[in-house]
C-alpha cells in the first residue's frame, strides 16, 4: 500500500512541476510598490533636514561643517525602509529603490554620505535658520524682513548661538521713543 | 564512498542554528519562509538544527536585549569551531529603532562577533538567501558605501577666487 501512495504522490507532484525559485543564479523581480534601499539625489536636495527630523529609527544625521557646507550621513544598517523620508522630502530628492540585495560583512557598506552647499541670505550673508522642526513651527517663526530692525538684532549668527530667550525678548521689545532711551 | 562523494559535491553544507534574541518574530517568519519549497535552501545544503552544538552558523535575529545577552553568549560558546554568525534584520546591525534604548545592547555585534549582516525590516527571503550565497561565494557583493557631493560652485567663494586670480594676472604681467 505504501508503494501505491508513493506513486500517487509522485504523480501529484509532476502536475505542478518545479516551484522552487532559481533565485541566487537568476534575479527575482520584486512586487510593485516594494520599498528597498532609499537613494538620495544630491542635485535636488536642498538640505532642509526634513528626512532627519522624521526618521523613526533616527538613521539620518546632519552636521554643519562650516557656514555653507552641510554633511548628511545616512546609516542604512538601522533603516526600517518605512519610506517616511521619501514622503516628507519637499523636493522629491529621495526615492525608494527596489534594491534589497544588501547583505554585507561591514556596516559601513550601507552608509550614504552627502555634502551639500547651503545657500546664504543675500542680505546678511549667513545661512537660513534651519533648526525649526516642522511646518507649523516654521509658520510661527518670524522671518527675516528688511524693515524689521528689531529682528536684525536677534537674528542668530549660527545655530549654536541661537537662543529662544532672545526671540521671546524681541516680542516684548518696545521701540524707543526718544534717542538714548 | 557515498560520504566522500557528498563531501565533493557539497563541500560547504552549513547547518544553521536559529537564535532569537528578542526579535519581533518578523525576521523569524522570514527565516522559516526560506525553508519552504518555494525558496528551498536545502539545495545549498543548509539545514536548521535544534542545538548550537550541531551548528556551523548562528542566525541571530533581533537587537540583543538585556535578558537574552548571557544566553546568546552561551549559545555562541557552545558552537564548535569554525563558526559563522549571521545577523538577520536591521535590529542586529545597530539596534534598529531601539538603538538608544536602555534595554538593548545596540546590535548583535555588541554581544558576539557577527560575520555577515542582512539588512531589512524584515529582510525578504531572497535577501536572506543572498546573504547565505554571499557567504558561500556564489554571488558578488553589491553593497558599497556611497559618497555624494554637490559639485556646484558656492558663488561668493568662486567670485573671491576669481578676483584673486585676476589680481595675480597683473602681477605676472609685471614680471
Amino acid at each position: 500500500m505504501w508503494l501505491t501512495s508513493k506513486i500517487k504522490q509522485v504523480l501529484l507532484v509532476i502536475k505542478p512541476g518545479t516551484v522552487t525559485l532559481p533565485y541566487p543564479f537568476e534575479p527575482h523581480p520584486v512586487p510593485e510598490g516594494y520599498r528597498g534601499q532609499p537613494s538620495w539625489d544630491h542635485h535636488k536636495c536642498i538640505g532642509c533636514g526634513g528626512c532627519a527630523a522624521h526618521c523613526p529609527a533616527r538613521t539620518i544625521f546632519i552636521r554643519d561643517l562650516c557656514q555653507d557646507l552641510r554633511v548628511m550621513v545616512y546609516d542604512g544598517g538601522r533603516c526600517t525602509y518605512c519610506g517616511r523620508c521619501a514622503d516628507v522630502c519637499p523636493e522629491k530628492a529621495i526615492t525608494m529603490t527596489k534594491n534589497y540585495e544588501l547583505a554585507t560583512g561591514s556596516k559601513k557598506d550601507l552608509c550614504t554620505t552627502m555634502e551639500l552647499f547651503m545657500a546664504t541670505c543675500n542680505r546678511c550673508g549667513r545661512c537660513y535658520e534651519m533648526e525649526t522642526k516642522n511646518a507649523i513651527d516654521r509658520m510661527n517663526l518670524k522671518g527675516y524682513r528688511y524693515d524689521n530692525l528689531e529682528m536684525r538684532a536677534v537674528l542668530p549668527v549660527c545655530t549654536e548661538q541661537f537662543d529662544t530667550g532672545m526671540l521671546a525678548k524681541s516680542d516684548r521689545f518696545k521701540r524707543p521713543e526718544r534717542i538714548g532711551e | 564512498m557515498l560520504a566522500n562523494l557528498a563531501k565533493k559535491i557539497l563541500p560547504r553544507s552549513l547547518w544553521v542554528y536559529h537564535c532569537n534574541s528578542g526579535a519581533c518574530n518578523g525576521c523569524d517568519i522570514e527565516i522559516l519562509n526560506v525553508l519552504t519549497p518555494y525558496y528551498d535552501v536545502e539545495r545549498f545544503g543548509i539545514k536548521v538544527v535544534g542545538s548550537p552544538r550541531h551548528a556551523d552558523v548562528m542566525l541571530i535575529s533581533g537587537a540583543v536585549t538585556r535578558p537574552t545577552l548571557p544566553l546568546v553568549k552561551r549559545a555562541y560558546d557552545a558552537m564548535p569551531n569554525p563558526k559563522l554568525v549571521f545577523g538577520i534584520g536591521s535590529c542586529t546591525i545597530g539596534g534598529n529603532m531601539w538603538a538608544d534604548s536602555y534595554n538593548v545592547c545596540g546590535g548583535a555585534d555588541q554581544a558576539v562577533p557577527v560575520n555577515y549582516f542582512v539588512p531589512g525590516c524584515p529582510p525578504r527571503p531572497e535577501a536572506i538567501i543572498y546573504g547565505v550565497a554571499l557567504a558561500l561565494g556564489l554571488v558578488p557583493q553589491q553593497a558599497a558605501p556611497v559618497e555624494l557631493k554637490q559639485m556646484e560652485f558656492p558663488i561668493d567663494m568662486y567670485e573671491r577666487n576669481k578676483a584673486w586670480e585676476d589680481r595675480n594676472v597683473i602681477y605676472e604681467l609685471l614680471k
